[in-house]
């Protein structure tokens, strides 16, 4: 029976595996052609072209077929206090015929792909449903489909054994649950448990989406890696007890004179923990992004077929280290989460405790 | 828009998605599915304690099987000592008895014997004595003188009869 379980559960991750891989090569193939008809249209360079596949855009653009842009075009939401909220289509910002972009209603994209007021004295706040957005709802939904789709199973048959898409992420939850909160956090992980897997599954939800083909570089953004890192280190902080503002503030068995130095240096490291969690998902995931990117731009700037053939091999089998670092990423920053939120929350003892009782 | 620079509206954005992800997914995937991993963690270790509890009471009801029918053979075992002591006890009592009696018997009947033996030799000497006399009487009869003589003779005969 187990033997049996276990087998399905390879091939699940076997067939998981070869959509991925079959999706990377359509993403390769779609990729290509972008490459290609940029190149010939605008004669982009290779660097902008890349950075510009990883950046958030305010529309949604998955290919050029001939000369037809695929695009999606995104809703802008702008508010500024004299004029209010604003909701109008990204269309507006591109001209119909020469997609080239244009300005609508006082406002235009820049090169940085902001939306900017064309009066200097306004200021506009941007709150667009940009690439992004709409991935990170795609990623929210998908979540919430599946997870909701495996807590119902554990709803109408909560002793039996897990089956199907439950006995899938079963041992997944098993393992954030036994191998990261507990040993982090303690006897106290119950607390933050739902916070750790909902941040391990959207951040590897997230990576292996963004692995898609025209799917956006969500978790490779700064921005989403920052809101993730803030709210760690948000719960870290605000669960802290008194030991341990106490080993920030007055660092025990340290001579008094060192806390000149010792204090400063825990007050930035309570803050370059989140900073830490932040840029270590943002450079992973883009750097692989931009690995990818460049190879397959390779075979464009080559310009002959073996290198084409050259690098799609090296593409695919960056793409299978792709998952692997998407899964990897997403355990460590869960489990990094976990560390530090264990760090805050841990009830000390000190070797004069010990000494203490064993004298009573 | 820049690599570096995280822009407000994506913050906003995922900190909104997020924390409905967050809150979505704790109450309505999370909370049952880790409530059930719990109950059925739990259940599974409450069903092994009982099978090993189980398995001490049975082992322990076996031994105190084990002890009862050790006794039971102990019991048994000294019963039939004691029925079979008793038995010779019995035994021996009842052959005493039996010999007992049988002595008495013996003794009883030695008793009668010799009673009846005097009375028949009572019976005997005055039946002789009386036979002598009247033996005397017809010998007196026909000769009176010689009666000293006479009665010597008889008295030579009872003594001989008595001797028989």
């Amino acid at each position: 029976m187990k033997g049996c379980a276990e087998k399905s559960k390879i091939n699940e991750l076997i067939r998981i595996f070869l959509v991925l891989m079959m999706m990377s090569f359509s993403f390769q193939v779609a990729t290509a052609q972008e490459v290609e008809e940029q190149e010939v249209e605008e004669g982009e360079s290779k660097t902008e072209y890349i950075l510009h596949h990883i950046k958030d855009t305010h529309d949604w653009h998955f290919a050029n077929i001939g000369h037809a842009h695929l695009t999606l075009p995104l809703p802008v939401i702008l508010y500024s206090a004299d004029r209010g909220l604003e909701i109008f289509s990204s269309n507006n910002f591109l001209d119909p015929e020469t997609h080239e972009k244009v300005s609508h209603a006082g406002y235009t994209i820049d090169e940085h792909e902001h939306i900017v007021a064309e009066d200097p004295s306004r200021n506009v706040y941007d709150f667009s449903i940009t690439k992004n957005v709409a991935m990170l709802f795609i990623t929210v939904l998908v979540l919430i489909f599946i997870m909701f789709a495996v807590a119902k199973r554990y709803k109408n048959h909560p002793k039996a054994a897990p089956k199907g898409v439950a006995s899938f992420f079963e041992p997944i939850i098993i393992f954030i649950r036994d191998e990261i909160a507990k040993p982090n956090i303690g006897p106290k992980y119950a607390r933050f448990l739902p916070y750790l897997l909902t941040l391990f599954f959207f951040i590897w939800f997230g990576n292996l989406l963004g692995l898609l083909p025209g799917a956006a570089n969500l978790t490779g953004n700064i921005a989403v890696t920052f809101v993730l890192a803030m709210i760690t280190f948000l719960i870290t902080n605000v669960n802290g007890n008194k030991e341990y503002w106490k080993h920030i503030f007055a660092t025990p068995g340290v001579p008094k004179l060192l806390w000149l130095i010792i204090v400063p240096v825990e007050i930035i490291g309570i803050f370059t923990k989140p900073i830490s969690l932040m840029v270590r998902l943002f450079v992973a995931i883009t750097a692989g992004h931009i690995v990818i990117l460049s190879l397959i731009g390779l075979a464009f700037i080559f310009n002959s077929y073996a290198m084409g053939v050259v690098s799609s091999v090296m593409v695919v089998f960056i793409n299978i280290i792709e998952i692997l670092v998407a899964t990897i990423q997403a355990y460590v920053f869960t489990l990094f989460s976990s560390m530090y939120i264990g760090a805050a929350i841990a009830e000390h003892h000190h070797d004069e405790h010990h000494v203490d009782k064993a004298l009573i | 828009m820049d690599l570096l620079i995280p822009s407000e509206g994506l913050i906003f954005w995922q900190l909104i998605g997020f924390l409905v992800l967050l809150f979505l997914l704790s109450k309505y995937a999370w909370k049952p599915i880790l409530a059930s991993l719990e109950e059925r963690e739990n259940s599974i270790t409450e069903a092994l304690e009982a099978a090993e509890v189980a398995k001490q009471e049975m082992k322990k009801l076996q031994a105190e099987n084990e002890k009862i029918l050790a006794e039971a053979r102990l019991e048994r075992d000294k019963m039939l000592k004691e029925a079979l002591s008793t038995a010779t006890m019995i035994k021996d009592e009842a052959r005493e008895e039996a010999s007992k009696i049988g002595q008495k018997m013996i003794d009883d009947a030695r008793a009668v014997i010799i009673n009846e033996k005097q009375a028949a030799m009572t019976e005997l000497k005055n039946q002789v004595a009386t036979l002598s006399l009247q033996v005397a009487e017809k010998l007196l009869r026909k000769d009176l003188s010689a009666s000293t003589e006479q009665k010597g003779l008889v008295d030579r005969y009872i003594k001989d009869l008595q001797i028989n």
